[in-house]
């Protein structure tokens, strides 16, 4: 993946997967520890601890169609490519945390990337599912939720074509804001 | 800044223009979002659909995501489905060519062949 938006876009379906009604992703760029900490909380089935130990194994899926899942498997490798790792916490019935960690100064750290894109392409696609987002920068503190737009909109679909693209707008603008203009 | 209030002033509008109550039994596109899917590329794709729904007005399409499809090599796909008709898979997909594909196929009713899973196979 080039970049963590994507890993964020990909992580979010095993979440969809163990159906998840709410979803809450975070990304922290904690810059004085030299850390960028992601995390993708959900509320779905979760899993056993024997379970867990599995997941980042490439030839571990739950799929029945074909017998490899590269999800967990990829972002482990970039994240301790980058002097960090993936932790997994998960309780069955409770739900699962991924919280994956990167040396935000790494040479190899993936930038951010469109995490404007990949929101709307979620909400879009799942309508029936409320997504959190925070974005934590040196300089301030975006905070999208699905929850409050759906009390906004009443009875309009969420994946409603307008208001997917405030979504995408509301989440773009809201991360510059907080990035001092320059991307990262 | 984006604020809230917005939302309310689009819900005005889009009350105003659509009748909620229909079913949506049109045309439904699936595209797959697998890792592969989105390492080659799904969510430009993707976007690339809502846009083109949202710029065309499209009401009675719905752009939707599913797993990986199988054929990892020819992602991104997406697969078009037309009430009546059969499925049309679509492989290799960009922005550019989504636009052909709802100009054509999904407005016009005609699928952009060269586009498709049987047209990839003959390669």
């Amino acid at each position: 993946m080039e970049d963590i938006s994507l890993y964020i876009l990909d992580l979010v379906q095993n979440s969809i997967a163990a159906a998840a009604t709410l979803i809450e992703v975070s990304v922290i760029e904690d810059v004085q520890n030299d850390k960028l900490i992601l995390s993708i909380k959900d509320n779905g089935q979760g899993m056993d601890s024997q379970t867990v130990k599995k997941v980042t194994d490439p030839f571990y899926t739950t799929r029945t169609t074909r017998k490899v899942g590269l999800g967990l498997a990829l972002v482990e490798a970039a994240a301790q490519a980058c002097g960090g790792g993936v932790y997994i916490f998960s309780q069955p019935g409770k739900g699962t945390e991924v919280k994956v960690e990167f040396k935000y100064n790494h040479i190899d750290r993936p930038p951010v990337g469109k995490i404007d894109e990949t929101v709307a392409a979620l909400v879009a696609c799942n309508p029936s599912i409320d997504f959190v987002y925070t974005h934590i920068t040196p300089v301030g503190r975006l905070r999208f939720d699905s929850r409050e737009v759906r009390q906004r909109i009443g009875d309009l679909r969420i994946d409603h074509p307008e208001v997917v693209e405030w979504i995408r707008e509301y989440i773009r603008e809201g991360i510059d804001e907080i990035s001092g203009g320059g991307g990262v | 800044m984006k604020s809230l209030k917005e939302l309310e002033e689009i819900r005005q509008r889009a009350l105003e223009s659509v009748n909620l109550r229909k079913e949506r039994n049109g045309t439904r596109v699936v595209v797959g979002m697998g890792t592969c899917g989105i390492a080659a590329g799904a969510r430009p794709v993707l976007l690339a659909f809502l846009e083109e729904v949202k710029k065309r007005n499209l009401q009675d399409v719905i752009v939707t995501q599913t797993g990986c499809i199988g054929v990892c090599r020819l992602e991104p796909m997406a697969e078009v489905y037309r009430p009546g008709e059969e499925k049309v898979t679509y492989v290799k997909l960009t922005p550019e060519k989504v636009r052909r594909i709802v100009a054509e196929h999904i407005v016009n009713g005609r699928p952009v062949t060269e586009f498709t899973i049987g047209a990839a196979d003959k390669q």
